[in-house]
């Protein structure tokens, strides 16, 4: 049996196993697929996903795809809900601090990557940073078709039929379209793309991003991607265009009427406060007020 | 094996190749933009330290290579990159061309289901120059025009590089090398002669 | 003691674990339980884990399920995850099943064969009742097994003897380089070898449900164990610098090979074909529930009606893995508050919008 692995002394990367976890050859295949992802915006690859040390749906994708790209010199923010301070981001944060013994910060404005789950920041990303998404579904099509041999010959085919007439039956039933997250987008007008469970409201952001977004899916083995400046379009039709939704409040601790907003309920009786799900966001505005 | 052969590859190979994939990456996210390649490597000639320092990057018992650049080099990238050599252009994952490259047509596609298996063509080029004249650059990555200039393909290369581009998502993948410096050009890049 | 909170970060998950250590090693005043107890006492819940954890190291795998507090799924994770880490030497050839040493031996088809019927260590034709002698912190070792000597008699596979008279469906032997899960991700259509890996690994409680649903009706099942073996087998690798085989060492394997009724079709006579199974250490239960799904996944390329869940490959291929699915299930316990805010404002509307129009028609 062999000995289990300590924390190196003084050094910031974690003896008996390699920078950042995965050996050279699992990075080497994973590089090569996100360049493939990179070329092919929104079309998934598939990759040979690893078994990481946190479970599947904890972010083994999102964390296979940081390990790939993150190097010496980068800042890494991790952020679960918009949040630093959630336990999975904390656990992911302290995996790489101790793997990589990379720099981390809670700024978004001083990453250089940021691993995130559920949430894009508030404040604009730029050219040179990297997005990288936790993913546990990358294909859109999931509710409507599970076969993924028939959700690639449809992504194939470019044929999305089965998604325009589930919004199209939405909009009849319901006069909107009920998807309120996860909701699916064209990529560069040919790949239809999951965002990964992000609210509708950051679908916006997505749109000719400065920043590099790549998305990891480590259970589904898949990686896609989207390149600076890219168009991304969340599907409407041209009499229901798409309208995102906020909590219309605004944040109990920096006033923002423009961040998305978390609903913390404070009592039995209703009483409920709004809150910033984007814990950087919401610090800096205050220390600016 | 020859004395060329036993000349080094990566000094560290963690941290090169790390770096050198950021620059190819940030290279094809930004089609036209011009990086060096952090790493020092002196392969034998007539390979470039670009060149061979992102096949040592990207290249392995996974991914064949063809390469025109002669025996010793082929054999130097093989020892490093542990890659098997494939016998022609239309076999390879990595097609490595120093001089003029193969047809983008016989290299290997993908298919409309997996457009992803395709292959990446890895052109030494006597000179990039990114910012004013050559090239237009439109496409992903891109967020009005990248000007760049490319010296040394042969005069026809943008019309096939149309044709290539045509074929999406099927397609073979460009990374441009000189001396330390790449630029890339995914499927998705339109080339308009400047 | 305080729930620990969900917000807090750092600390709480350092407090969590503490917490977790604790629990682990229960009442204090009680012997920690060894390894090698574990090892050698709960040498089937050891089995189990290495199967399932596609590793063969005992000690590893007991002292995984030790740190799982006996979750073996979570015990199968770990030795996973360690698994992953180890840099590869190089593959076996395919164990040679025929040369097992056997501990025990059945077969259903046939009242006497060569090698015969040897029960071994089973708890077929105990009674279930529970035993209050073995709640005694030290029992007496039990008497030792009487043992009869082996008569050196080897015992040839029961599909071999039915190949001998032309009944069993051939599968030709092939040298082609079977997939590798662990490397590349599964694709559908997946062949034979790959769907084997895959139901080697898979959860042995998912593939029992499946195996059961093919004798009930959902995929028509017509088996016989034809044999059931479980012994120790001979690893050997051949590394290419020295060009013969040698031998690293032996392993305990459980073999099933299921004999399925065959109507045949426009190009074979009918005959018996093969359900196969094979797992690590003592694993009847599984061996022969995947000796099943693997009949039932043959069921396209054989010709036959197909549409029972064990006949679905992907559906069978994506979710057998316990691993996968624990990971993903559990996750929902993850904080989705951004995900639940925006279902809540979308309802919210949504009722609004059914309020509004409920109002105009009553005003109307």
């Amino acid at each position: 049996m062999s000995a289990a692995p300590q924390d190196a002394a003084g050094g910031g990367t974690l003896a008996g196993y390699n920078f950042a976890y995965l050996d050279e050859d699992t990075k080497r295949m994973i590089r090569r697929a996100l360049l493939k992802a990179v070329a092919i915006p929104g079309h998934q690859v598939p990759f040979g996903s690893r078994e990481m040390p946190l479970p599947y749906g904890w972010g083994t994708g999102g964390i296979q795809v940081t390990a790939s790209v993150i190097g010496p010199d980068d800042t890494l923010k991790v952020i679960d809900q918009g949040a630093d301070d959630t336990t999975n981001a904390v656990s992911i944060r302290r995996f790489f601090g101790r793997v990589a013994g990379v720099a981390t910060t809670e700024r978004t404005a001083e990453a250089t990557v940021i691993q995130t789950r559920h949430r894009i920041p508030e404040t604009p990303l730029r050219e040179g940073q990297i997005l990288v998404y936790q993913v546990p579904m990358p294909e859109p099509l999931f509710r409507l078709e599970p076969r993924v041999a028939e959700t690639r010959r449809l992504h194939a085919l470019g044929d999305y039929g089965l998604m325009h007439v589930k919004l199209y039956e939405d909009i009849a039933r319901r006069g909107e379209v009920t998807i309120s997250y996860n909701y699916p987008v064209m990529v560069n007008g040919r790949y239809l793309m999951s965002p990964s469970p992000i609210p509708a409201f950051d679908n916006p952001k997505m749109d000719r991003m400065p920043a590099l977004q790549l998305f990891g899916a480590g259970r589904e083995k898949r990686i896609y991607a989207v390149p600076p400046y890219t168009a991304v379009r969340s599907l409407d039709f041209e009499d229901h265009p798409f309208r995102p939704n906020r909590a219309d409040a605004a944040c109990a601790l920096c006033g923002s009427r423009d961040s998305y907003l978390d609903e913390v309920v404070t009592d039995d009786r209703g009483g409920r406060r709004f809150l910033c799900s984007d814990t950087d966001y919401c610090e800096r505005r205050r220390a600016e007020q | 094996m020859r004395a060329a052969a036993l000349s080094p590859g990566l000094a560290d190979p963690v941290a090169d190749a790390q770096g050198c994939f950021r620059a190819v990456l940030d290279a094809m996210s930004r089609p036209g933009s011009v990086r060096r390649v952090p790493a020092d490597v002196r392969p034998p000639a007539p390979l470039v330290p670009a060149a061979a320092a992102v096949l040592l990057t990207l290249a392995d018992a996974a991914t064949p290579v063809w390469t025109d650049a002669g025996p010793d080099a082929a054999a130097w990238l093989a020892f490093h990159a542990g890659c098997p050599l494939a016998t022609s252009p239309e076999d390879a994952a990595f097609v490595l061309a120093c001089g003029s490259p193969p047809s983008l047509g016989v290299l290997v596609q993908g298919t409309d289901e997996e457009p992803h298996r395709s292959a990446t063509l890895i052109a030494q080029v006597a000179a990039l120059e990114a910012g004013s004249g050559g090239w237009r650059l439109r496409g992903p990555g891109i967020e009005a025009e990248h000007r760049l200039r490319v010296s040394g393909l042969p005069s026809d290369f943008t019309a096939r590089w149309g044709a290539n581009r045509a074929a999406f998502p099927r397609g073979v993948d460009l990374v441009l090398c000189a001396g330390r410096e790449v630029a890339a050009l995914p499927r998705t890049t339109a080339i308009e002669e400047g | 003691m305080a729930y620990v909170a969900v917000k807090g970060g750092e600390q709480a998950i350092g407090n969590a674990h503490a917490w977790l250590d604790e629990a682990r090693r229960g009442d204090a005043a009680l012997p920690a339980v060894s390894v090698r107890q574990i090892e050698e006492q709960l040498s089937l819940a050891v089995d189990r884990v290495m199967a399932e954890g596609a590793c063969h190291d005992r000690s590893l795998a007991a002292l995984a399920i030790k740190q799982a507090r006996g979750d073996l799924i979570e015990a199968a994770f770990l030795l996973r995850a360690y698994r992953t880490t180890l840099p590869r030497f190089g593959a076996s050839l395919p164990l040679d099943t025929g040369a097992m040493r056997v501990r025990r031996r059945v077969s259903a088809t046939y009242k006497d064969l060569p090698g015969g019927q040897v029960l071994g260590p089973t708890f077929d034709y105990t009674h279930r009742l529970l035993e209050f002698a073995l709640a005694a912190d030290e029992g007496e070792p039990p008497v030792p097994a009487p043992e009869v000597p082996a008569d050196g008699a080897t015992a040839p596979r029961v599909t071999g003897l039915l190949a001998q008279e032309g009944l069993m469906a051939d599968e030709p032997p092939s040298d082609a380089e079977p997939g590798d899960l662990t490397r590349e991700p599964l694709e559908i259509p997946a062949d034979r070898p790959l769907r084997l890996q895959a139901l080697a690994r898979g959860d042995e409680g998912f593939l029992l449900g499946l195996g059961y649903s093919t004798q009930r009706g959902y995929g028509n099942a017509h088996p016989f164990v034809g044999e059931l073996r479980m012994g120790e087998v001979a690893v050997e690798i051949a590394p290419p610098e020295l060009g013969f085989a040698v031998e690293i060492g032996d392993i305990l394997v459980t073999e099933c090979q299921m004999v399925n009724q065959f109507a045949g079709s426009r190009h074979e006579p009918p005959q018996f074909t093969r359900g196969y199974g094979l797992v690590f250490g003592q694993g009847e239960r599984k061996a022969m529930a995947m000796a099943l799904v693997d009949r039932a996944l043959r069921s396209a390329e054989l010709g036959e009606e197909t549409g029972a869940p064990a006949q679905d490959a992907e559906f069978v291929l994506y979710h057998c893995d316990n691993v996968e699915a624990t990971g993903f299930v559990e996750h929902l316990k993850l904080p989705h508050y951004v995900d639940f805010q925006s279902e809540l404002e979308k309802l919210r509307s949504l009722r609004a919008a059914v309020a509004a129009g409920a109002e105009r028609e009553a005003a109307e």
